[in-house]
């Protein structure tokens, strides 16, 4: 059996079936001409620069300053598009955000696709073209990945893993071991968006509307703080676990309490709702184009000025300070004026109707 | 949002406090039967406001805690026969069976969806013919409607692939039981707002003559609670017992005659065991004979309910209010919410999931 | 007992009365849910909806003059609130 391949001929295998129409198969994961075929029409196509062109192991990658931040993550996410993002907008803006609240300019991503054999080439397509305009977007390139493809069941549908890495801009953010006494909480905007639409795309909660992901790259915000000298203590996007798990990360590295108020903390109208009627809490709920950011008090207004700059952060919002150790890591001022323990969340969140 | 915001106005909240605070001249035992109740009280930090002026004990209130743990092995074994696909609330999935959780059954490749209304799983069985849907029906009367609705509504569309595990707990039987208990000290209770606009509460009459003890019709939200202790309050203070609606705009004295309508043409009457408590006189509702077709029980041959002894899980005496979560030995230190021993700390409106989330102590200066 | 939240009646959807649907209003965001309990509710009709199901039609009348009594009662303390 010949194939005829620009033009040349090659004699191939009739077992090794290379055309299953609109669905990849094991054999493009096996390396060889399949894997370069995958590699050059679907990802060379789309990231092509000197770097990935190599195609060598690692990518060589001069720098300005001595310190490079690196970050890696792996995503799978169900269901693969949700209102407001999908996989692969996630795999690029979640690293990239990783190294933002680092410090960094993220410059370099590498790009690891296990795929379930099966898996619809569309699908694929979509996602591969989602990764593509967000790196656009996000000013990030991608220099090196890998592709596997494994059998039917061993992975759900598709998981990508992406590392990164980035320029620090001296200075970096100390972190949450060196946040002070009254040091102010900040959020850059509303909360819970994320965690709401995966949930309400996952269980086919059909709201109108429907929840929207904030996913979102968050690096020019930060760069302008740092340019106007602005460098926050310790910034971290509120990823899994929401803004709760966050300041119970930070109470703990610091051994302070952070003490936010309830009023103050911005939540859209449809997480509200959707909240209320579900009985979760915004706070517990994952976000992934909004972090939380811990400042001096002196640099407060200067800081949410320029937040307020940029539409991803322009509805900054104060919504608590580190105060002495109380016996509770995380507090939070109720309407009626009485402080409660809030709880570290544990595990996803589950709707209610109790 | 209407009808929430008002009744959470910080001003508003802050006067009735003061007007509570001021008209209690004893630490009353208030009792409320509701997972919502607690759940709010604790939240909203209101029972941390009352310590000093009220002793506010939750009851047997979550229906997630008082399905017995052998129902939710039932649950579990339907949902890893092949074939079918167990649905339940969210609540559900958590709380621990004597084999683990419908969580962990799931990780273990059993099949079990999340709904949050049982029409979805109605839904579901209509637009997937070929798999059996057992949808897992616990909850108050103000849940049984919905569970009765879903029944109904199978049986009109002719579904061959839909049946209900159902466990769904009566409230009042409770109250009796607990008012009859030779060590009660509960002097007044907070009655279940959403359960009463379901059933109504004229017939809580009975249970104010007999006890000769206040039961005051409440709602949910932080307002709502605090105009249901100042009633309950003033009749205390003025010795004279009654029944009062403190949640007007929901709770009517007949209830809702659709929803009971639907109910009684799926349920009836009976004897079932609450966990942590033992049998509870008609404190639940079964399904009737005529529609074996919806009962999961009868589609796969399980066994009627019963109850083990769950060991040093003292949820029996927190939801009869003899003690407090933090008075249980396990409180805290073996029972947690990551590793409970029993059902209130597993499920989130259990009254021991409540406090350890909410009524840690807190060294406050009150600015 | 547990989770009911008020939405507005935005429009009725199927009027079979075991298969009753309407969308419902909650603050902007609209579902639809069962509408058997409350088969006299009219558009614009505020009702209660736990697990999908609404389960009254919410007394508006008695509603705001809860709130209004209230909030007259600071101005004159001591007032006795309606039951």
């Amino acid at each position: 059996m010949t194939d005829h391949n620009n033009g040349e001929t090659w004699f191939t295998c009739p077992i090794v079936s290379h055309d299953e129409g609109d669905r990849i198969t094991l054999a493009y994961g096996e390396g060889g001409r399949l894997s370069r075929k995958l590699i050059r029409e679907r990802l060379l196509s789309r990231f092509g620069n000197d770097h990935l062109r190599q195609l060598g192991d690692a990518a060589l990658l001069p720098t300005k300053s001595g310190q490079i931040a690196f970050s890696t993550d792996a995503y799978t996410v169900t269901p693969l598009f949700f209102p407001g993002g999908d996989i692969g907008k996630l795999a690029v803006f979640g690293t990239v955000n990783d190294l933002a609240v680092s410090g960094a300019i993220p410059r370099w991503l590498s790009l690891s696709l296990v795929i379930e054999e099966g898996l619809v080439w569309s699908v694929l397509d979509r996602i591969l073209d989602s990764v593509q305009a967000a790196a656009t977007l996000a000013n990030v390139s991608i220099v090196t990945g890998d592709t596997k493809v494994v059998p039917r069941g061993a992975v759900d549908q598709i998981f990508l893993t992406t590392s990164g890495i980035g320029e620090i801009l001296l200075p970096a953010p100390v972190g949450p071991v060196g946040l002070q006494l009254d040091d102010v909480l900040i959020v850059s905007g509303p909360i819970g968006c994320h965690g709401a639409a995966v949930l309400c795309a996952r269980e086919q909660l059909d709201f109108d509307p429907t929840p929207t992901s904030d996913c979102a790259p968050l690096t020019t915000p930060l760069v302008a703080l740092h340019a106007a000298g602005l460098v926050p203590r310790a910034v971290r996007d509120a990823t899994r676990g929401g803004v709760a798990a966050v300041l119970h990360e930070w109470a703990d590295a610091s051994h302070l309490t952070c003490v936010i108020d309830d009023a103050s903390v911005p939540v859209g109208d449809e997480v509200r709702v959707i909240c209320e009627l579900l009985g979760l809490d915004p706070l517990n709920l994952a976000n992934e184009g909004t972090f939380v950011l811990a400042t001096p008090v002196g640099l407060v207004e200067q800081t949410l000025a320029v937040l307020g700059q940029h539409a991803v952060t322009a509805r900054s919002a104060i919504i608590g300070r580190l105060h002495p150790r109380r016996i509770a890591p995380v507090t939070i001022v109720r309407a009626i004026g009485r402080e409660v323990v809030l709880d570290e969340p544990s595990g996803s969140p589950l709707p209610r109707i109790c | 949002m209407k009808f929430v915001d008002e009744y959470r106005d910080p001003t508003l909240l802050r006067q009735q406090l003061t007007l509570l605070r001021q008209l209690a001249t004893r630490r009353w035992v208030v009792m409320d039967v509701c997972g919502g109740q607690t759940h709010s009280l604790l939240r909203h930090g209101l029972e941390e406001a009352l310590d000093d002026c009220l002793d506010l004990v939750h009851g047997p209130g979550c229906p997630v805690c008082v399905t017995p743990a052998e129902v939710i092995d039932d649950a579990v074994a339907l949902a890893f026969r092949p074939n079918v696909v167990l649905t339940s609330f969210g609540d559900m999935l958590r709380v621990p069976g004597r084999s683990g959780s419908l969580l962990q059954a799931r990780a273990a490749g059993a099949n079990v969806r999340t709904v949050y209304s049982p029409a979805d799983a109605v839904c579901m069985a209509e637009k997937e013919p070929n798999v059996q849907f057992v949808f897992f029906g616990v909850g108050f009367e103000t849940t049984a409607p919905a569970t009765a609705l879903a029944v109904l509504q199978a049986r009109q569309l002719g579904l061959t692939n839909f049946s209900v595990l159902a466990h769904h707990v009566r409230v009042e039987p409770a109250m009796r039981a607990l008012l009859e208990l030779p060590d009660n000290r509960i002097q007044g209770f907070l009655a279940a707002g959403h359960v009463c606009t379901v059933t109504g509460f004229a017939h809580y009459s009975q249970l104010v003559d007999e006890f000769q003890i206040p039961i005051v019709v409440t709602g949910f939200e932080p307002l709502d609670l605090l105009n249901g202790l100042i009633e309950c309050v003033r009749l205390l203070e003025a010795g004279s017992p009654g029944l009062r609606n403190e949640y007007v705009r929901s709770a009517r004295p007949e209830g809702n005659p659709h929803a009971r309508r639907l109910m009684d043409s799926v349920y009836q009457v009976s004897t079932i065991p609450w966990r942590g408590f033992g049998l509870i006189r008609e404190g639940g509702l079964t399904m009737r004979s005529n529609l074996a077709e919806f009962d999961a029980r009868q589609q796969f041959e399980l066994a009627a309910s019963t109850l083990s002894n769950e060991g040093d899980c003292r949820s029996g005496d927190v939801m009869a209010g003899r003690i407090k979560p933090s008075e249980c030995p396990l409180f805290g230190k073996a029972c947690t919410p990551d590793s409970p021993v029993g059902a209130p700390m597993v499920s989130s409106e259990g009254t021991c999931a409540a406090y350890f989330r909410y009524a840690k102590p807190v060294e406050i200066c009150h600015d | 007992m547990c989770l009911g939240i008020p939405g507005r009646v935005a429009s009725w959807v199927e009027r079979d009365p075991l298969m009753a649907a309407a969308e419902i209003d909650f603050g902007g965001v609209k579902k639809r849910c069962q509408m058997a309990c409350v088969p006299d509710a009219r558009e614009g009709d505020y009702v209660l909806v736990h697990a999908g199901i609404a389960l009254t039609i919410i007394d508006v009348e008695a509603a705001e003059r809860l709130v209004t009594t209230l909030n007259r009662l600071d101005e004159v303390p001591g007032e006795e609130s309606s039951s």
